[in-house]
C-alpha cells in the first residue's frame, strides 16, 4: 500500500476539524464538526466549499484534439464552443462506461476533469489513443467546488466575471490577483462553480471565500448525499465498466450526431440498446419506510421476483427520508411502479420515482 | 445498579437480572447522525454476539451485537420516531433495549467504566 496522497488543502481540512479518511488513495475530509446533515443543508441553503483536488485535471494540446477525443467518447466535442463544458464518458469495447468526466473547450486546448479513482486508468488511456495529442496532467493546481444558492455571491465578490457565466460555461479570470479557471458547474444539483487554483494560492483563496458568513466547508459525506438526491451517478457505484450509458439512463448525455454515426468504443451495443431498449435501467427508488436501502439491496417486483439491485442509497437530508438509485430489468422502471426492497432479510415497500429527488437549481 | 461496557461500544446497566443496553457516547460520536434504528421485538431471545439490531446513520449501517445472553423485555419505542436521540443522549433517554439476562456471570467478561475509557483511548 502506498501512503494516501494529500491535496494542497490538507492542512486547512485538519485545522477546520475535518475527519480525514482514505478515499481513492487520497486523504480527504468525509465531514467536519458540523456533520453530514448540516453540511448538506449548508449547500442546499447557502454555500459550501468542497475540496475536489483529488480529481485529475488534464489538458489536451494539439491539432484536432476534440475530434480525436470523440473516438473515445459518445459525445460531440467538435461542436463544443469555446468557453463551454460538457458531461461525457469514456466507453470500452463492450459498451460499458470506463469513467465519466467533464470536458471543456478552453479555446486553445481541451481541459477535462476525471474521477480520482480512475485517473490512473484514464490518463494512460488517453495517451495511448489520442495520437499526436499531448496529454498534460495538471498536478500543481487545486480544484475546489463552491456550491449552493449563495455560491455566486461568494465567488463574484472576488471575481465579477463569475456572475456572467451560465451553467456549463468556463473562463479564466483573476481571483484576488491569482489567475484561476472558473467553471459554472458541480455535482450537487445546486448552482455553483469549480475553480482550479494554483496550489500555492489554494488555501488563501479558500479562506477568502470562507470569510463570507454564508459560506462553510463540506466534506465527501455531504457531497454523496447531495449528488444522490440530485439523481447524479457515482462512478463505481451506479455506473461501471459493465453498465452501458443507455442502461445508466445517460442517453441524454449522448448527442444526436454521435448516437447516429457511432465511431466510439462499444458503439454497436450502445446503438442496439438505443433502438431496442436496454436489458436494465437505472431508476430512482424511494423506500416508503424509514430504513435506508444501501448499495447491494435486492429489488423485487410486487410478485416477489428479483428484478434488480440498489446501487446507491442513503438518507436524503433535504428529502427527509431514505432515497436510492438502482437497476431494474426490462419491463420495469415506470415512475409510480411499486417494488419491494429486501433489507436485512425483510421486505420493505418502495416506489420507482422520477429523478432527481430534489429539483436541480442550475443557472441556465 | 452497576454499569458495564462492551468492546462493541455498548453500555449495560444491570439491576437484578434486568439489563438496560445502549450505545456509548463514543460510539454515537463515531456513527454520526443517526437516521434509523431497527430493533427486535419483546420476547425475542438471543445469545451473546448475536446481531440484535441495526443503527443507520447518514454514513452507514452498523449492527448492534448482544453483549450478553437474554430475552428482550422492551425495545425503546422512542427511537422509532426520534432516532436522532441516539446522538443527543446515548447514555440516557436513548437506551435501546431492556433485557432479561439468562446468565448473570457474563458481566464478568465486560469492562468497567475506567477500563472502557482506557479501551477507547
Amino acid at each position: 500500500m502506498t501512503e494516501p496522497r494529500r491535496t494542497p488543502l490538507y492542512d486547512l481540512h485538519v485545522e477546520l476539524g475535518g475527519k480525514m479518511v482514505d478515499f481513492a488513495g487520497w486523504e480527504m475530509p468525509v465531514q467536519y464538526p458540523l456533520g453530514i446533515m448540516g453540511e448538506h443543508n449548508q449547500c442546499r441553503e447557502k454555500a459550501a466549499i468542497f475540496d475536489v483536488s483529488h480529481m485529475a485535471q488534464v489538458e489536451l494540446h494539439g491539432e484536432g484534439a476534440a475530434e480525436k477525443l470523440e473516438a473515445l467518447c459518445p459525445q460531440a466535442f467538435t461542436t463544443l464552443k469555446p468557453g463551454k463544458c460538457r458531461y461525457g464518458f469514456f466507453t470500452n469495447e463492450t459498451g460499458g462506461i470506463m469513467d465519466d468526466l467533464i470536458v471543456s473547450n478552453a479555446g486553445d486546448f481541451i481541459y477535462l476533469v476525471v474521477n480520482a479513482s480512475m485517473r490512473d486508468q484514464d490518463i494512460p488511456h488517453m495517451r495511448a489513443n489520442l495520437e499526436g495529442i499531448e496529454v498534460r496532467e495538471i498536478t500543481d493546481r487545486a480544484l475546489i467546488a463552491v456550491q449552493g444558492p449563495k455560491a455566486e455571491a461568494v465567488v463574484a465578490a472576488h471575481c465579477p466575471e463569475a456572475a456572467e457565466l451560465t451553467f456549463m460555461a468556463t473562463t479564466v479570470a483573476d481571483i484576488d490577483g491569482v489567475s484561476c479557471r472558473i467553471s459554472r458547474l458541480g455535482y450537487t444539483g445546486e448552482d455553483g462553480y469549480e475553480i482550479s487554483i494554483p496550489e500555492g494560492d489554494a488555501v488563501r483563496l479558500t479562506r477568502l471565500f470562507l470569510e463570507n458568513d454564508d459560506c462553510d466547508v463540506s466534506g465527501l459525506g455531504a457531497r454523496d448525499s447531495l449528488r444522490l438526491e440530485s439523481g447524479l451517478c457515482l462512478y463505481g457505484n451506479d455506473i461501471n465498466g459493465e453498465t452501458s450509458p443507455v442502461e445508466g439512463n445517460l442517453t441524454w448525455a449522448m448527442q444526436k450526431r454521435r448516437k447516429e454515426e457511432g465511431g466510439f468504443p462499444g458503439a454497436d451495443r450502445i446503438q442496439r440498446e438505443l433502438a431496442e431498449g436496454p436489458a436494465k435501467l437505472l431508476v430512482g427508488i424511494k423506500p416508503e419506510g424509514r430504513a435506508p436501502a444501501r448499495a447491494g439491496v435486492e429489488v423485487q417486483c410486487v410478485e416477489g421476483n428479483t428484478i434488480g439491485a440498489i446501487t446507491s442509497g442513503s438518507f436524503g437530508p433535504t428529502v427527509g427520508g431514505p432515497v436510492a438509485m438502482g437497476y431494474v430489468s426490462k419491463g420495469h422502471g415506470e415512475a409510480g411502479e411499486k417494488v419491494n426492497l429486501v433489507i436485512r432479510g425483510k421486505t420493505q415497500p418502495a416506489e420507482i420515482v422520477k429523478l432527481p429527488f430534489v429539483q436541480q437549481n442550475y443557472k441556465r | 445498579m452497576s454499569t458495564y461496557y462492551s468492546e462493541d461500544h455498548e453500555w449495560i446497566a444491570v439491576e437484578g437480572d434486568i439489563a438496560t443496553i445502549g450505545i456509548t457516547a463514543h460510539a454515537a460520536e463515531q456513527l454520526g447522525e443517526v437516521v434509523f434504528v431497527e430493533q427486535k421485538d419483546a420476547d425475542d431471545e438471543f445469545e451473546k454476539g448475536d446481531e440484535i439490531g441495526v443503527i443507520e446513520s447518514v454514513k452507514a449501517a452498523s449492527e448492534i451485537y448482544a453483549p450478553v445472553d437474554g430475552t428482550i423485555v422492551e425495545a425503546n419505542e422512542m427511537l422509532e420516531g426520534n432516532p436522532a436521540a441516539l446522538n443527543e443522549s446515548p447514555e440516557g433517554d436513548a437506551w435501546i433495549y431492556k433485557v432479561k439476562m439468562s446468565d448473570l456471570s457474563q458481566v464478568d467478561d465486560l469492562m468497567s467504566e475506567a477500563d472502557y475509557k482506557s479501551f477507547i483511548g
